[in-house]
């Protein structure tokens, strides 16, 4: 236990000097301003041409729900990209030799290494969407969105692709990885698209294809699933915001999601266990 | 119970259709300091790797400190320099120390006082609070011994521990070696350097192609004397008769004769038995052989070192 301890302060403590995390950090307080500037703008304007409350609150809230798309959609850079050479970079470099040749398990190495990642990415994911709450409550005042199911789902989305980037790093260069890791998230995104235009369609085809998508690569049912919660009751029955889910995973994804997560970290351990280094 | 640091039997490694080490076979003992000798390309650096788990054999037997290889509690009494030490830039020498301590399992004062004593050791006290981007390769080189020597090991591997060192760095190598010694810490030294092998080291092997082929002692020299001498008559008396005094006896050329002799204390008795039987003596001269003349004969002309 000390030794994964030890692993994941190094990994945090690293993250001081990071460009990625500096970049991502970047780009996080330049989209809250561009959304904080977008949404100022759009309230202003529905309150100049005094929209109903109601009008008001279902632009607002689909406009916070774009936002957390967009937050969505920068952690799983985050995700893929801060993690992506965290074993293939020290292998390569040699940094891997003396470390694994101290008195510790390999286990230990991954493990630690998850855990560090583990931290950051969930507190990127949080404060990001938090602050899109923060600036969306400061210019429009209290709006119909509840993040509170949902953050939790955004989180294991995340940690499900940290996961898998980190296996991937037991095996592949960090190029390929990358390559690899963001080509899953595609099949997640493309069955994501397909199950709900199968739902539109009434195909029923297309909605299988979509679910085995999902089962192979869980990301992305799991914002829709996060998105469904995200959206007021009223909204949800419209059916016809850019953010409706025709087609909702259930639980039964999560758990999956969950599963697959652990299977993906048990595979780390144990491809790293026997990589000769 | 074995006083074998090292103890390896036909290890062997290959690496899809390469062959890295063919034959690892030598042992090694408490408080020696042992040079591993070859080209580029020998097998050198897998063989280390295989001794401390990093790569796992495909055949052969092996143990290190009386244990399996690869065994974690081993690796807890091991240090460790490979050949171009790396580690993130953005700690700084102390930082390095405290984190490869935690692996050790040390913590605390113990720790720190540790640490405070190896920069002092390796002379890096005066930078060991900044980053080691800023850091010379000599410097991070220096950094990456204290590293190795942070849990008192009972065994080092240093692979190529001098390079990037200038002179005084060498020289500070060599001093920390002795110490190990003196301590009773036996060390496992790869280098292509054999002047540094030749003075630092107790024994040293030979490998070529992934095999261990020649061991020998530098501590006893063994029949490393080569004489020269210019005599008259030259017959076959002559050099039979030498043969009572060392080994490798020929005749160069026109009264030119080498021989090779364990101990420069023959040499007046053979001086006086070239006189008493009347040959005429005009000139014996000596010459020990060297490191890199062993690593040519052994290696052959093909394995030139440089």
């Amino acid at each position: 236990m000390p030794s994964i301890l030890t692993i994941a302060h190094l990994t945090l403590y690293e993250t001081r000097r990071r460009r990625i995390v500096t970049a991502a950090c970047v780009c996080a307080v330049a989209f809250l301003m561009v959304f904080g500037a977008g949404l100022f703008f759009v309230h202003r304007e529905q309150l100049r041409e005094q929209r109903p409350f109601l009008q008001r609150q279902a632009v607002m809230s689909l406009l916070t729900i774009a936002g957390l798309y967009a937050v969505n959609f920068l952690s799983v850079l985050f995700a893929v990209l801060l993690p992506v050479d965290t074993l293939s970079g020290e292998i390569d470099s040699g940094v891997m030799q003396t470390v694994a040749s101290k008195p510790i398990r390999r286990a230990d190495i991954v493990i630690g290494k998850w855990l560090g990642h583990a931290v950051l990415v969930t507190g990127y994911v949080l404060l990001l969407s938090l602050g899109v709450m923060l600036v969306v409550r400061l210019i429009a005042g209290p709006v119909a969105v509840r993040p509170t199911a949902a953050l939790p789902l955004m989180v294991l989305e995340m940690l499900l692709l940290m996961t898998v980037t980190i296996a991937g790093g037991t095996r592949f260069s960090t190029v390929t990885n990358g390559v690899a890791v963001l080509g899953f998230y595609g099949v997640a995104f493309v069955g994501g698209w397909i199950e709900q235009v199968g739902a539109f369609a009434g195909s029923q085809a297309a909605k299988t294809v979509g679910v085995v998508a999902s089962l192979i690569s869980p990301p992305d049912a799991l914002w829709r699933l996060g998105s469904y919660f995200l959206q007021p009751e009223a909204l949800r029955n419209i059916g016809a915001g850019p953010f409706s889910t025709a087609s909702v995973p259930t639980t039964l994804m999560v758990w999956w999601a969950a599963g697959f997560t652990v299977a993906a970290l048990a595979f780390a351990v144990r491809s790293f266990g026997g990589r000769q280094l | 119970m074995t006083d074998r640091v090292i103890d390896t039997r036909e290890l062997r490694k290959q690496f899809g259709s390469t062959l890295a080490v063919a034959d690892l076979s030598l042992s090694v003992s408490a408080g020696e300091i042992f040079g591993f000798l070859g080209p580029n390309g020998a097998g050198k650096t897998t063989s280390v790797k295989m001794l401390l788990g990093l790569v796992d054999p495909d055949s052969g037997q092996g143990t290190v400190l009386g244990k399996p290889l690869g065994d974690r509690v081993t690796r807890g009494r091991v240090g460790f320099l490979p050949e171009h030490f790396r580690f993130h830039d953005c700690l700084t020498a102390r930082e390095l120390l405290r984190f490869h301590g935690r692996l050790y399992g040390l913590s605390g004062s113990d720790l720190e006082i540790r640490v405070d004593r190896l920069l002092a050791r390796v002379d890096l006290l005066d930078a060991a609070d900044r980053p080691l981007r800023g850091y010379s390769k000599g410097m991070l080189q220096r950094a990456g011994l204290a590293q190795a020597l942070l849990n008192d090991p009972a065994l080092v591997f240093l692979d190529e521990p001098t390079s990037g060192l200038d002179p005084l760095g060498r020289l500070l190598v060599r001093d920390i070696i002795s110490e190990l010694r003196d301590r009773g810490t036996a060390v496992f030294l790869n280098s292509h350097l054999l002047g540094e092998v030749e003075a630092t080291c107790d024994r040293v092997a030979f490998v070529k192609q992934g095999r261990t082929i020649h061991e020998m002692s530098l501590a006893r020299s063994g029949p490393i004397i080569d004489v020269e001498m210019r005599v008259s008559p030259v017959d076959g008396c002559l050099l039979e008769g030498l043969t009572a005094f060392g080994t490798d006896i020929g005749q160069v050329s026109d009264g030119l004769v080498r021989m090779r002799v364990e101990s420069d204390a023959v040499l007046p008795a053979v001086s006086r038995w070239l006189v008493e039987r009347g040959t005429s003596l005009y000139s014996l001269q000596t010459r020990r052989k060297s490191l890199e003349e062993w690593f040519v004969e052994v290696m052959g002309e093909d394995q030139r070192p440089g």
